[in-house]
């Protein structure tokens, strides 16, 4: 049950850290917008040069919970689905290996808007 | 009135005078809290995400089950908590901390739709859940696709 909580909780937190330089380094134009685009492709290709599946195994969710996680999936997911299907699996593989958290985004995101309105 | 002199000043101050004294009611920089604001809530946020996948795990999900169920179930809590106006609470202290997890990711979702559902379920909702996600998604997956291209060819 505490498996990796620790190592998640301290990586987590520095990966998070990296985002804060981001914004606080950057003119304001740099918006979280740029942010999250910019880890998501950042792990995207950290992924694909083999530097974020280690982090994956040592922190779990302190690796895959940020968004840069997501860009990993991606990646690795389309790298594994070239071996397997040659080259159409690069249009397949990403989408296939983040379908759920993107499935989970769209449906949960559309519930909670039409269900709730905005404080103030 | 070309011939209106200047008022002098009423106080006198030499520019080094006011160096220090623009120093000294300059807001402290905020940088150090921002950082350890964005470490703690970033490290708890993926904190309690492990907790969740380790839950999952324990019901007898395989890892990568886990880690995707986890997943979701982090994007509905963003959701949730963003609807119900907490997870807007969370931000202002967290910052970063709280935009990089999936969760914030959810929170880019929620915020925009519900602040544009006045313009419709279509326009209004259906369109700005993806004010964010929209170019996360554009950028992810068209960078995975050429890393996906680039590894067919070099293999």
């Amino acid at each position: 049950m505490f498996h990796l909580i620790f190592p998640a909780f301290i990586v987590g937190g520095l990966i998070c850290v990296i985002g804060q330089l981001m914004m606080d380094l950057t003119k304001p134009s740099f918006t979280p917008a740029h942010v999250l685009v910019s880890f998501v492709t950042g792990g995207a290709v950290l992924g694909a040069l083999g530097v974020y599946e280690p982090l994956v195994k040592f922190a779990g969710a302190g690796a895959t919970i940020p968004l840069s996680g997501f860009g990993y999936s991606l990646a690795k997911g389309s790298i594994e689905a070239v071996e397997k299907r040659g080259l159409i699996g690069a249009l397949s593989g990403g989408v296939e290996a983040t379908a759920v958290g993107i499935a989970a985004a769209v449906f949960f995101g559309y519930l909670m808007s039409v269900t709730f309105n905005p404080k103030g | 009135m070309p011939n209106q002199t200047l008022r002098k000043p009423a106080i006198s101050i030499s520019p080094e005078e006011y160096k220090a004294l623009a120093q000294k009611y300059t807001p402290k920089p905020t940088f150090t809290k921002n950082i350890l604001r964005a470490f703690f809530v970033g490290g708890l946020i993926c904190a309690l995400g492990q907790v969740i996948i380790n839950i999952f795990s324990g019901i007898g999900l395989t890892p990568k089950e886990a880690s995707n169920a986890g997943t979701a179930a982090m994007i509905f809590l963003g959701s949730l908590l963003t609807g119900l106006g907490v997870y807007d609470e969370i931000g202002k202290f967290g910052g970063a901390g709280s935009i990089i997890p999936v969760t914030g990711f959810a929170n880019s979702i929620v915020s925009p739709a519900m602040e544009f559902k006045r313009e419709g379920y279509v326009q209004g909702v259906g369109a700005k859940l993806f004010t964010v996600a929209g170019p996360v998604l554009v950028y992810g997956i068209a960078a995975s696709i050429i890393i996906g291209v680039l590894a067919y060819f070099l293999h």
